[in-house]
């Protein structure tokens, strides 16, 4: 994934100085923190972009475990705990969501590129959002973090914000 | 013998309406799902609402009612001492709804010696029960109804029945969380009513110096305003007499409904 994504960069980049009207991006770097517990989850995240009034305008990417668990439950029982994305747009959706929904990840950085004109940001008409970045791990906790930012970007700019106890920093890095 | 026991549940039934300060409630083990499963309930009478400490509720009369229409069966039913207890399970997506419907007359007066009587069942029974000549006589007509809501997935839109008290939501009941007030509307016999009165408890009212009990009364549109700034499962009593009775045998009918809403944090 980081190898793709790092591949992709210069590539758009030389895009964009090739073309004044190029995609916008929204780089979009979450660490999943190591936590030290007897029992460890890999949380379920979600991460889309939301409206100044808290609604879905984009979901990104959400990833829970689809398998069965041993009680031969769908895993997607759980997809409540990530409570406020469930309200505001989980329960809408049919699941899987082609090109966001993805299994659980690792400790560590997971960086994500989205482009526009491109599933899942497509057409991203111009505002205020946030990135929202949300995350609930079995036997732990809940954690949001917001990242604001102004679209279509107009200069080169990065935006952080940090969790405090499920998620690690949130660095979005956007690029016109 | 199943008369018999369509008279207890009623009579039952009737005392629960009376006393309103033993909460009657039924408790969902969760109400907001994401996939099919069982859910587990909680029902009794009790000092303090969910507080288990008093007496089971009888759920003889409890309808589950499926997204569809269709009716489950609750499992699992066991009649504690201090509590009833069930599993139902939600296989469809949509709102499920849990309706205990009660009715019945009461009646009270004195007897030749001056002595305190009492009477609950049907019109038919007391027209039996109660003596032509009986002193003080007061008869009331009882209709109580009580609602949990489970969603499964998305939310379904919510019908009334058009009898007895009842309540819209604005918000679907299986949608509120903290730090957004909720519209209530309450109609009897279908019509936007004023002048209902409104009890709502937080649970966990045992970890607390007092039940902080908050209470409403609906304006001329049959509506209030409540907000629930704390997470937690609320329990909502509202109150209501007319004059509107099935049977001229009682004076005034004693309207209730009471739902539990789980308020889930932001």
């Amino acid at each position: 994934m980081r190898n793709w994504v790092s591949a992709l960069i210069p590539a758009l980049v030389a895009g964009m100085f090739a073309n004044q009207a190029g995609a916008g991006e929204i780089n979009v770097k979450v660490t999943l923190p190591q936590i030290n517990t007897s029992e460890y989850h890999r949380p379920y995240v979600a991460i889309w972009v939301e409206k100044p009034d808290q609604s879905v305008q984009k979901n990104l990417a959400v990833w829970y475990s689809q398998k069965k668990t041993d009680k031969g439950e769908q895993s997607d029982k759980w997809l409540k705990d990530l409570r406020q994305w469930w309200r505001k747009s989980g329960r809408d959706q049919s699941l899987p969501m082609d090109g966001v929904t993805g299994a659980t990840r690792a400790v560590g950085e997971h960086a994500m590129t989205f482009v526009e004109g491109k599933e899942p940001l497509a057409n991203l008409p111009a505002g205020q959002y946030n990135i929202a970045v949300e995350s609930a791990r079995e036997k732990g906790g809940r954690e949001i973090v917001r990242v604001p930012f102004t679209w279509p970007v107009k200069k080169a700019e990065t935006v952080k914000a940090a969790g405090q106890q499920e998620l690690g920093d949130i660095i979005v890095d956007l690029k016109p | 013998m199943k008369h018999i026991l369509t008279l207890v549940s009623i009579a039952l039934a009737a005392t629960a309406s009376v006393a309103h300060a033993h909460g009657v409630w039924i408790a969902p083990s969760s109400t907001v799902l994401s996939a099919p499963q069982f859910v587990s309930f909680d029902a009794a009478t009790s000092s303090v609402p969910f507080m288990i400490d008093h007496r089971p509720l009888v759920i003889d009369a409890l309808n589950i009612i499926a997204p569809d229409g269709s009716k489950v069966t609750p499992v699992n039913v066991m009649k504690g001492e201090l509590r009833t207890v069930f599993d139902a399970k939600l296989e469809q997506q949509g709102t499920y709804r849990l309706e205990l419907l009660r009715s019945g007359f009461r009646a009270s007066w004195k007897d030749a010696e001056n002595k305190p009587k009492r009477f609950m069942g049907t019109a038919e029974a007391l027209a039996k029960e109660v003596p032509a000549d009986a002193k003080d006589l007061q008869v009331s007509e009882t209709d109580s109804r009580m609602e949990n809501f489970v969603t499964v997935g998305k939310p379904t839109a919510l019908k009334t029945s058009g009898k007895g008290l009842e309540l819209v939501v604005a918000t679907h009941p299986n949608d509120l969380v903290t730090g957004e007030p909720v519209e209530l509307t309450f109609l009897v016999d279908g019509k936007p009513t004023e002048g209902v009165e409104v009890a709502i408890i937080r649970s966990q009212s045992r970890y607390r110096n007092n039940t902080e009990e908050k209470t409403y009364k609906t304006d001329k549109n049959g509506k209030l305003k409540v907000s629930l700034p704390e997470a937690g499962m609320y329990w909502l009593d509202a109150d209501f007499k007319d004059n509107k009775v099935s049977n001229k045998v009682a004076k005034e009918r004693t309207l209730a409904y009471v739902v539990t809403l789980e308020v889930l944090p932001q």
